[in-house]
């Protein structure tokens, strides 16, 4: 008798585990530091409601999760950038068809100090005063008072799209400050007042002031909030991406799925992007 | 028989000994090694990126160009080839990344297939054009000139004023704004915590009661023990808006905020160290010293304080190592632009602040990588030179007093 349950319990567990392993999704994720918060949170909701998917998020960079997928050592690249020409011609030269999918929006604002009187700026002169080239607030109309520029450090993703945007691709000056976290140039611009920085949307508080930015040499100037940056009048906005094999379509996507479904985009407002729709 | 055992359980305890410190001395001899052969690396490297490079009309008398030519040119600060010394005629720029704006999709092909004849047909096209593409797609039928690039050098790594490691197409490898802000850092750090870690050690050991010494102590111990990251952040919130105010400075994060936190932290190695130091003195010395009608001040200074010399030497290259190697903390409170200080009222940025904020972002193997090695060498070099004057200096002292 005993032997006979023991059996069947093993049988049992032996269908179980079989059934399981069918259906368990297991799906690497490697890439930017700026789409890595919005990975984790989406990929914690959808093990959730998915009990047998296992999704595992890590940061590095978007150029380290671009290279780990042309490895092969990751099933989705998330990256703050679109992929490099080069990067493409490795895939190619690998004989792998990848797919890009863009999950949501980021949008970059210029921040100044409160008591700052200067609240409007052309992209022009952004360039100057991040080149170095305008180094008084009294040349873009404020106060006389020394500019003290902040940046992120240059390994960040951030870093390129600032200067990829609005340096028209120059390279900072080098007296511009380098901050090594988004929460020091917030800390910084807050208390010191000749200050301008650069930080995401989900980072403007009231203790630093947004300015608006024009880009078509000072006719029009846009204030960066999120209507404007959802409806592309704004200008520092840049989609994040994802990619992954053809291949792998099956694998990945339901969950590519769900964060493009109106419950997953709803976590990427709650996490501080600007969602798709 | 039990001689016997003991015998056996003595040559094993010297066994252990001699392979732990055999192991130890392995071990850092190991780290120089990996340390010196990266870093030596960066010297057999061009400052453009492996498998790119510059390409020029092929009648263009230009032929190489330097580093900062290169990101003047791309900065759009030099616009003319006659600046480098070429003809008198305007530099076109050509990026692989925005060939979309010249050739359509179709002229490109599909699979980026006829990419080399659209590159090749740009270049001979306008002859004024500098262009940064893949070495791919020069290989075959390529009718414009290629441009070499000298390699990295030693004197120049060390000379040049500029550090863009990830500067597009043209690495900026000039480190001395780097040392120097981690010498200006570092000296600053000591100025200051020097005087006040040995006033402090002496007060411990020759004035303070036991009651007040046994709450000191383990105080300062306690010091040692907070992470950097909260010192960085202390100095950020608290210490750079004071000096701005104090000051009347534009920005408060400089090489004196810097230093301050360096110095706070550096404190209770010093004091620690060198008030144990102290406290070895022998009763017998001190009190003949009392004896021969010295009063206290006169005993600790002409007594104990030289009779404890090497140990405050000890603690000096202790707390100077701790401020020099320091990453996390000035990362946080120095502003990290990298640009040559003239004092320190200046934002700075020291080496161990760059490798620790670009090291993780950096491409294994490639140029940057292997700089930021050759910035742990020059920060070894820097901190092995300090201890041997420092060694030199105590040790002729000593030979002085006998």
């Amino acid at each position: 008798m005993k032997t006979k349950i023991t059996a069947a319990l093993f049988i049992a567990i032996v269908i179980n585990l079989s059934a399981f392993t069918q259906n368990v999704v297991n799906i690497k994720i490697k890439g930017s530091d700026t789409v890595l918060p919005l990975s984790q949170k989406e990929a914690e909701t959808f093990m959730k409601k998915n009990k047998t998917a296992k999704i595992t998020v890590t940061g590095g960079g978007s150029g380290v999760g671009i290279a780990a997928f042309v490895d092969g050592s990751t099933d989705i690249a998330m990256s703050s950038r679109k992929m490099k020409m080069s990067e493409k011609m490795k895939m190619q030269d690998a004989g792998k068809a990848f797919k890009e999918v863009i999950i949501a929006n980021d949008a970059l604002s210029v921040i100044v100090n409160p008591a700052n009187k200067v609240s409007q700026l052309t992209r022009e002169q952004i360039e100057g005063i991040f080149t170095g080239k305008i180094t008084n607030w009294k040349e873009v109309g404020g106060d006389d008072e020394k500019i003290v520029a902040y940046s992120r450090e240059s390994s960040s993703g951030t870093f390129e799209f600032f200067k990829e945007h609005l340096l028209n691709n120059k390279n900072y000056g080098t007296a511009i400050l380098m901050m090594p976290a988004t929460g020091a140039v917030v800390q910084s611009v807050s208390q010191t007042k000749g200050a301008i920085g650069y930080v995401g949307f989900a980072y403007i508080e009231k203790n630093i002031k947004a300015i608006k930015i024009s880009y078509d040499k000072g006719k029009t100037f846009i204030e960066p909030t999120v209507v404007n940056a959802k409806n592309k009048t704004y200008p520092v906005v840049r989609p994040l991406y994802y990619y992954y094999l053809t291949k792998d379509e099956a694998k990945v996507k339901t969950f590519v799925d769900y964060i493009l479904s109106e419950e997953g985009q709803k976590v990427v407002n709650e996490v501080g992007y600007i969602s798709l729709k | 028989m039990i001689k016997f055992l003991k015998s056996i359980f003595e040559k094993l305890i010297e066994g252990t000994l001699f392979l732990s410190s055999t192991i130890t001395t392995l071990a850092i001899v190991l780290i120089i090694i990996f340390l010196f052969k990266e870093g030596i690396g960066t010297f057999n490297q061009t400052p453009i990126e492996d498998g790119f490079s510059l390409v020029v009309n092929k009648n263009n008398p230009i032929n190489e160009l330097s580093a900062p030519e290169i990101k003047n040119i791309f900065d759009q600060n030099i616009t003319n080839w006659k600046t480098v010394g070429g003809k008198n005629d305007s530099i076109t720029l050509f990026n692989l990344d925005n060939i979309g704006e010249f050739y359509s999709d179709s002229a490109i092909g599909e699979n980026f297939e006829f990419l080399p004849q659209c590159i090749s047909d740009y270049t001979e096209k306008n002859p004024g054009v500098v262009a940064f593409v893949s070495t791919r797609y020069t290989e075959k039928g390529f009718t414009g000139k290629i441009l070499t690039t000298p390699k990295v050098k030693v004197t120049e790594f060390i000379s040049q004023k500029e550090w863009f490691p990830t500067a597009q197409p043209a690495a900026q490898l000039g480190v001395l704004p780097l040392i120097l802000g981690t010498l200006w850092v570092s000296f600053g750090a000591i100025l200051i915590a020097l005087p006040l870690g040995l006033s402090t050690s002496i007060y411990m050991a020759e004035i303070a009661s036991p009651k007040i010494r046994n709450i000191l102590k383990p105080l300062i111990e306690l010091l040692a023990g907070i992470p950097s990251v909260v010192y960085g952040f202390f100095g950020l919130v608290v210490i750079v808006p004071e000096i701005q105010k104090l000051f009347n400075l534009p920005v408060g994060e400089t090489a004196l905020a810097g230093s301050i936190v360096l110095a706070i932290m550096a404190l209770p190695t010093i004091i620690t160290i060198s008030e144990d130091a102290l406290r070895t003195t022998p009763k017998s010395m001190k009190e003949a010293s009392l004896a021969l009608g010295a009063n206290k001040w006169q005993t600790i200074y002409r007594v104990v304080i030289p009779y404890s010399g090497s140990g405050i030497t000890a603690a000096t290259i202790l707390g100077i190592g701790r401020a020099i190697g320091e990453t996390m903390a000035v990362l946080m409170v120095t502003g990290n632009a990298a640009v040559i200080p003239h004092s320190f009222l200046e934002p700075v940025r020291t080496i161990p602040a760059t490798i620790a904020a670009e090291l993780g972002e950096a491409p294994q193997g490639g140029l940057h990588y292997k700089a930021l090695f050759a910035l742990g060498c020059i920060l070894f070099i820097i901190t092995m030179a300090i201890n041997l004057i420092v060694g030199y200096i105590s040790s002729k002292k000593k030979y002085n007093a006998k």
